[in-house]
């Protein structure tokens, strides 16, 4: 077991490698494609090598494989907020985003980007065999859900966040527990008698805890007089 | 909007010149040019030049490819090519890199003032190969000026594109164009173009020398590259530097930002450097800087870009009207406006530009950006005619399908990235509704918000949503970086309105005017009163 781990890790540093110093290579195709599966079964994510593959697939489009696309456009949707599904899209051909499965994926990734939580989780629903392929889709996009609602809310009510992360009754509340005794979560009770979180303070939702750069100085900037005021 | 955009190298380019008997394809006029006749101003010229490479002469070298080169080309060379580089190679000593050097001048001179039939294009990849093969063997022991330099790795980048571009449009060729592309599948191929790049970078381990430069062990931006004491040849070095932009320029052009952006990283561009003496270079790396960050949603960053760079060129653009890039400069300079003009509807941060910029961008672009801010059908239009007129040529990689149909698809990875930077604005459609109500509040109720813009209470949420996802891009540490001059949070049901306001950078401006009175001091107190 240790043995196939530490081959794992080896095989993963060699891609990595070979995406740094020879990425222009045709030759490197099978490695990245195995390196993308190797991706979804020990969920980790690598832009760079999947962007590699798709600048090969782009280069030689005879070998192009719809399955590994998909599979690297779901990884690149769990990257959000980063905008590597949109950076996969660019390119990818456009006959290639008509397959079904990639339209299903754009679609979702519309619903993500414009914050429709409610449907993307009806979406999602109904492409589940699409979706399963990759574990750890649900969580990553719940981590996601939760960031824009820390980028926006300072209280959040509890049907908004039970919306967004699509967790419900006994579910929601082991969640809500989870996170505050983790996360800095704490929870009170609305106005009108319902539950709200507060989530943790950070910059983006209140915004006058946002650094004052505005008259700051970097301290190089200041070192440039030294010599004048010696 | 696409014949705005197709893109052509001259008006007849299906023109097939004469059988290779001299070794170099046909001039787009058989009057009157004989390859092997060379005049005496042109032996004068080569000698001269290679006299001055032989020495050294960096300074000389300059004057002579800027100035005599171009000044020959206009009076004797307006529609023919140079002699050929058998004719002249003896007045040089058949030195074999100069004959390289003159032959790149050769083609370049052909793609800018005649049209390259196919075989010119192949042969000139030939020559490339060959050039950049002895520059990588490091044989090449000269002092070339950086101007010379950077106009060979732009040019090599210009001539592939426009390749790809001739390549795709299969409808219009002959069948002995059809041929030659078949026969000549290697030349312009996308590995050999981007593998040269890299090669470039790596053998003149350019990004060591930029590391080791930040912690003082190198002197390489402060001689511009140029070595003035040991004299070793800045050939390799300069390249490679180039070549980093290139390899941005390249991977633009291939819809690859991330990679693009990724390259350019070993140069930092907050601050002065090598790239910015050739101003072809500074307004190169800045505009493809700026169009990666736009792709990316990283707007802030692109205006501060655009604003910086086209600030330059408003004061310095005088002193390069004589120079033969002065066209495309203005060409890049337009296009960048374009640029700054969708990057400031798709996130208002006015206070980003500066005044002098700003008053332009309105004298070109007012009408067009109220348009674009009111995200109706025509405000589409706007953003694709805004895109189309100041996108880079993308391009399509793979080889051509020889086979019937014979299609011109040319045009389709422009049609994908436009496609998808609409659909991109399409996205950001309500935002500017949110924005123009939050202006005028404060605090406002989620309730009377969404009665006002019309929406049910769970829309105009997840509108707010959106406007926060959008408004923070990720940079390329992973970091959240807030682009928008309006911000807010929702406690509950209400929302608070914060609005950030441009402050006057006192300390800054201390800073600057304390330094430039000390360097007028010091000034005074050099010249000696008699």
């Amino acid at each position: 077991m240790g043995r196939e781990q530490q081959q794992q890790q080896q095989a993963a540093y060699t891609v990595e490698q070979l995406v740094a110093v020879n990425p222009y290579n045709p030759d490197i195709l099978t490695d990245l494609e195995n390196y993308v599966n190797e991706q979804v079964s020990s969920q980790t994510y690598s832009l760079d090598a999947n962007l590699c593959l798709l600048r090969l697939y782009q280069f030689e489009p005879g070998r192009m494989s719809v399955p590994i696309v998909v599979r690297i456009l779901i990884k690149a949707l769990m990257a959000m907020p980063a905008t590597d599904f949109s950076l996969c899209l660019f390119l990818i051909p456009e006959q290639v985003q008509m397959e079904e499965q990639i339209k299903t994926l754009i679609v979702l990734s519309h619903y993500l980007e414009t914050a429709r939580f409610r449907q993307f989780w009806e979406e999602a629903a109904k492409n589940r065999s699409t979706l399963e392929v990759v574990p750890g889709f649900e969580q990553a996009i719940q981590g996601y859900a939760i960031h824009v609602l820390s980028l926006t809310y300072q209280k959040v009510p509890r049907p908004v966040t039970a919306e967004a992360i699509n967790i419900e009754g006994l579910s929601l509340d082991k969640f809500l527990e989870y996170h505050v005794a983790n996360s800095g979560w704490v929870l009170k009770k609305g106005h009108s008698r319902s539950q709200l979180m507060v989530l943790p303070r950070n910059e983006f939702n209140h915004p006058e805890l946002k650094k004052n750069t505005v008259d700051g100085m970097p301290f190089e900037h200041v070192t440039r007089i030294f010599p004048i005021l010696s | 909007m696409a014949s705005s955009y197709d893109y052509d190298d001259g008006s007849l380019e299906s023109r097939y010149g004469r059988p290779p008997s001299a070794g170099h394809g046909g001039a787009s006029t058989d009057l009157g040019y004989d390859p092997n006749f060379v005049p005496d101003s042109v032996k004068t010229f080569v000698v001269h030049l290679y006299r001055h490479i032989r020495e050294k002469n960096v300074y000389e070298i300059h004057q002579m490819y800027e100035g005599s080169f171009q000044r020959l080309s206009d009076r004797m060379f307006r529609d023919n090519p140079w002699p050929s580089v058998e004719a002249i190679a003896p007045y040089v000593d058949n030195d074999h890199v100069f004959c390289l050097l003159y032959r790149e001048m050769w083609f370049r001179h052909v793609y800018a003032r005649l049209s390259p039939t196919g075989r010119q294009r192949v042969e000139s990849w030939d020559n490339y190969c060959s050039l950049f093969g002895v520059v990588l063997h490091g044989v090449v022991n000269m002092q070339l000026p950086n101007q010379w330099l950077w106009d060979m790795v732009d040019e090599f980048v210009y001539q592939f594109q426009s390749y790809c571009q001739y390549r795709a449009k299969l409808k219009s060729k002959t069948e002995e164009e059809l041929q030659l592309l078949q026969q000549y599948d290697q030349a312009w191929n996308v590995y050999g173009v981007l593998n040269y790049l890299q090669a470039l970078v790596e053998k003149s381990a350019i990004i060591e020398i930029l590391e080791r430069e930040k912690e003082g062990l190198e002197q390489f931006t402060a001689t511009d590259g140029y070595d003035y004491e040991g004299g070793t040849s800045n050939v390799l070095k300069m390249l490679g530097y180039y070549s980093m932009i290139g390899l941005l320029r390249v991977h633009c052009l291939l819809g690859d930002y991330h990679t693009g952006l990724k390259c350019l990283a070993p140069i930092d561009i907050s601050q002065q450097g090598v790239y910015n003496v050739v101003i072809g270079s500074h307004i190169s790396t800045v505009y493809h800087y700026g169009f990666a960050n736009l792709m990316l949603r990283r707007y802030a960053e692109a205006i501060r870009e655009f604003n910086k760079i086209l600030l330059y060129i408003l004061k310095f653009k005088q002193y390069h009207q004589k120079s033969p890039q002065y066209d495309q400069i203005l060409k890049k300079n337009e296009q960048m406006y374009a640029l700054l003009a969708i990057c400031l509807s798709l996130c208002p941060q006015i206070n980003l530009v500066e005044e002098n910029v700003n008053s332009q961008l309105r004298d070109k672009y007012n009408e067009k950006m109220t348009k674009m801010l009111r995200y109706d059908d025509e405000a589409y239009a706007v953003y694709d005619e805004l895109f189309t007129y100041a996108c880079p040529k993308f391009i399509t990689p793979s080889a051509p399908v020889l086979e019937e149909p014979l299609t011109n698809y040319n045009q389709d990875a422009y049609r994908l990235q436009l496609k998808l930077f609409l659909y991109e604005v399409k996205q950001q459609q309500l935002l500017s509704g949110v924005r123009s109500f939050l202006k005028l509040y404060s605090t406002i109720s989620i309730g009377k918000l969404a009665a006002y813009m019309e929406v049910d209470e769970p829309t105009l949420r997840t509108i707010l949503m959106t406007y926060k996802h959008k408004m923070h891009a990720v940079d390329s540490d992973g970091k959240i970086i807030p682009n928008a001059d309006l911000d807010y949070y929702i406690s509950e049901d209400i929302v608070h309105v914060v609005e950030s306001k441009p402050i006057k950078r006192y300390s800054d401006y201390f800073l600057r005017q304390v330094l430039k009175f000390e360097e007028t001091i010091s000034e005074l107190d050099r010249i000696k009163l008699d």
